[in-house]
């Protein structure tokens, strides 16, 4: 694998994971009042969450490269064209499908087990957790697709990172525009590294399914 | 024999139902007390009420002789535990499932697998320890739950028709564990298994409805009924 | 090891802090703690970088890495170019999100400048486009002056392919349709790829047509056997490229690097600075892809003259209104 690749493959992994985890920071306890608790317009916010789930990479890019440009609401933190515009970007396209996904792995948990945590000696708090772990194989696989389509995007790579070499090319980009640059073969090497990635995730994501 | 728990006066309402209707009980220390009744009459509700899960909708409760809050009820529920009518598992293996209470007590290690095996021992389910527990039989299920429950020696044990979906042999197995808790844990099991209730209370409970109509020794509820509907009760007419 | 690695970390926390921490919420924190990290990391250039905004046609030739390689080398600044239309380009520099323009471009350049969204305008470079298409020549438009060739392929029922893309390179094209006096949108030897400079010649290629190019993208394609065209007009008045550099002016967008754009014009202009761009091509191509021109704009030569008649602005290549305090660069 040339350096070329090596960096662009690393960077892609980076922001994306980080991606992942940002967007967890908010859409964990989202899903755990979302997939535990009962409470009216529950099922308002759960559909508005899987009607999201369809929005355009690039509708998403561009309302968020009016906000992060100098002259848009929070141009004064500079983040246009840096790799953080980009793991903001794809922290809130994924957020619908981890929302979407956990939730539901959570609400397939066997509705008993709280009552059982709590009689083995478990606080509410311990017993939501419980059921959380229980939940832990649908998790994996929320996870999962929410990385793969954080990790398979364009839009939000493009408009927020700029494609600029050495610190927001990611594979997606590269692929996207290193043809018309002439750059065939890289552009050729990130697509199979971008399609074993997604296949391999893919693939251990669904041993976990459906248990 | 000192009073274990007390319930005084306590109703149950949920779901526009009431399940429990002004009950007056003491569980007294160390006993086996069966709480025999048909299906709907509230046995379930009333051992949850006992393991302190639900909450009363009136009436009070006392535990060892204090009064029982939302503020304490975390706190004795740690010293109960109940076991519910079909076995609910963690998606673990067995070790796993009888650990998750020890652990939750602060236990480690060492520790937790010597209780842990100890326990299996006592349901004779040795070195079943790191099977998927899902995967077991239902009588091996059941034998798991219940070694769960031992395994926190608790003060008052609660079981939820322990052997209603047992053979025989794992039934009797089941019962001389019952048999063998008597005197140092107080154990109240529900069942309407009227022969079961027989051979292994040391008190009767005859719950209908919602309420407890007689609660006696086995010999004053089976073989000297003292009225009519106790004698229909025994006779097993209501179930 | 994982385990052991915790609890030393609840220990050394239970002796810093003086209190227990439950494990759940070590994990927790230290969830936070790596993403903040991570997350903060790449906002690391936000503030002290130079943006470069320019067109896709310009940067797809390699120029601007070669030139960035040599500007970090000197001085240690990374450059940050995006490259996307011209219109796209200039309208970066409108936003402020940009801090230098690059572009090719001069009608669209004056009604920036003339608007004060840029300022400070340097030309650097010149090349010509040339028109490309099949070795065999079946229109015959072989060394004709452009605007007779191009009537020449509207009459013939050969295929040209335009980029219609609105690029610098596009726009181009249609001064020449219209200095030709012809509308070939619609017409059916007239195809629009909608797409960058390299497919658009691989079409040209595919289909035996006739093309408008620049040549470091055509020389490019040509040696590395991805295309198979011939050069059939290489130069022209009409086929001259001019390329500027712009600062994005400082009064409109606080935030832009102004010093530093300055900097970077004063260096494109330098004496290394125009070398740097003459050298690009030479080693693979054995041509220059760049003329430099700012040598070239103090002499009388014909293709200064050119030059000043097509990318000059009221006769300057930059009104003095413009230069926004920068006159040691027009002397």
């Amino acid at each position: 694998m040339s350096e070329q690749l090596l960096d662009i493959v690393l960077r892609s992994l980076w922001i994306s994971g980080t991606a992942l985890l940002l967007s967890l920071l908010w859409s964990l306890p989202l899903a755990l009042i979302l997939g535990l608790r009962r409470f009216r317009g529950r099922n308002t916010i759960i559909s508005f969450f899987n009607a999201m789930l369809g929005v355009p990479t690039v509708a998403l890019g561009l309302f968020l490269y009016l906000l992060f440009s100098r002259r848009g609401a929070l141009g004064a933190f500079s983040l246009l064209y840096t790799p953080t515009a980009i793991m903001i970007g794809q922290a809130i396209l994924i957020t619908p499908i981890l929302i979407s996904l956990l939730t539901s792995a959570i609400e397939a948990v066997d509705p008993r087990i709280r009552d059982l945590a709590r009689t083995l000696g478990a606080s509410e708090r311990q017993a939501s957790l419980t059921i959380l772990r229980e939940a832990r194989k649908g998790s994996i696989l929320a996870g999962v697709s929410a990385f793969n389509r954080a990790i398979a995007e364009l839009g939000i790579a493009l408009m927020l990172g700029g494609n600029i070499e050495g610190l927001t090319r990611v594979m997606t980009t590269q692929i996207a525009l290193g043809v018309n640059r002439g750059e065939i073969i890289l552009s050729l090497e990130a697509t199979l590294v971008l399609l074993a990635i997604v296949f391999t995730l893919t693939l251990i994501a669904n041993r976990f399914r459906g248990d | 024999m000192a009073v274990h728990m007390k319930l005084h006066r306590v109703t149950r309402r949920y779901d526009g139902i009431t399940a429990l209707s002004e009950v007056d009980l003491e569980v007294k220390n160390g006993e086996v007390l069966t709480i025999i009744g048909p299906n709907g009459a509230g046995k379930t509700t009333l051992l949850r009420i006992l393991a302190l899960l639900d909450e009363p909708s009136s009436g009070e409760i006392s535990y060892r002789g204090q009064r029982v809050d939302r503020s304490s009820v975390q706190e004795y529920r740690k010293r109960i535990t109940m076991v519910f009518q079909r076995p609910v598992l963690f998606n673990d293996t067995v070790f796993e499932n009888i650990a998750y209470g020890l652990r939750l007590r602060g236990l480690e290690g060492e520790e937790v697998a010597q209780r842990v095996n100890d326990a299996l021992s006592s349901v004779m389910l040795d070195g079943f320890g790191s099977r998927p527990a899902k995967k077991l039989s239902g009588g091996e299920q059941q034998r798991v739950v219940l070694a769960r429950a031992l395994a926190l020696e608790p003060e008052l044990l609660l079981l939820d028709e322990p052997t209603a979906n047992l053979d025989p042999t794992n039934a009797h197995i089941v019962e001389r564990i019952i048999k063998n808790l008597r005197g140092r844990t107080t154990v109240v099991v529900a069942t309407h298994n009227i022969f079961q209730a027989r051979r292994l209370s040391d008190r009767v409970g005859c719950l209908l409805n919602g309420k407890i109509i007689d609660i006696d020794r086995p010999r004053n509820i089976f073989i000297k009924p003292k009225n009519e509907i106790i004698r229909k009760f025994a006779r097993g007419e209501f179930f | 090891m994982i385990v052991n690695l915790i609890k030393f970390i609840k220990l050394m926390c239970l002796r810093l802090l003086g209190f227990q921490v439950k494990k759940s919420a070590l994990v927790a924190i230290s969830l936070i703690v790596v993403v903040s990290l991570s997350v903060s990391l790449g906002a690391f250039r936000g503030q002290n970088r130079l943006i470069v905004s320019t067109t896709t046609s310009l940067y797809d030739t390699g120029l601007l890495d070669f030139i960035a390689e040599r500007y970090f080398q000197l001085y240690h600044i990374k450059l940050d170019f995006i490259a996307a239309g011209t219109g796209q380009a200039l309208e970066h520099a409108r936003r402020g999100d940009a801090d230098v323009v690059l572009t090719h471009s001069p009608s669209l350049e004056r009604q920036f400048l003339t608007e004060r969204v840029v300022g400070v305008r340097k030309i650097i470079a010149y090349n010509f486009f040339i028109i490309v298409g099949p070795g065999e020549d079946p229109a015959g438009i072989r060394g004709l002056p452009p605007v007779r060739a191009l009537t020449k392929i509207a009459t013939s029922g050969v295929t040209w392919i335009s980029r219609g893309d609105n690029s610098g390179t596009h726009l181009k094209e249609k001064s020449l349709w219209e200095k030709a006096g012809i509308r070939p949108a619609g017409q059916a030897w007239y195809i629009e790829s909608g797409t960058g400079m390299g497919p658009t010649l691989q079409i040209a290629n595919e289909k035996g047509a006739y093309t408008l190019t620049d040549t470091g993208t055509y020389l490019k394609y040509q040696k590395e056997g991805l295309i198979n065209l011939a050069p059939l007009i290489e130069s022209g008045e009409d086929l001259l490229n001019v390329y500027s550099v712009m600062a994005v002016n400082p009064e409109e967008n606080r935030q832009v690097n102004f010093s530093g754009a300055v900097a970077f014009i004063a260096f494109l202009t330098s004496e290394e600075g125009q070398k740097t761009i003459e050298d690009f091509g030479k080693e693979e191509f054995g041509v220059s892809l760049f003329n430099p021109a700012v040598q070239l704009l103090r002499t009388d030569s014909a293709v200064a003259e050119w030059i000043r008649d097509y990318a000059f602005i009221e006769n300057s290549e930059c009104p003095p209104e413009y230069r926004l305090g920068q006159e040691g660069l027009y002397q």
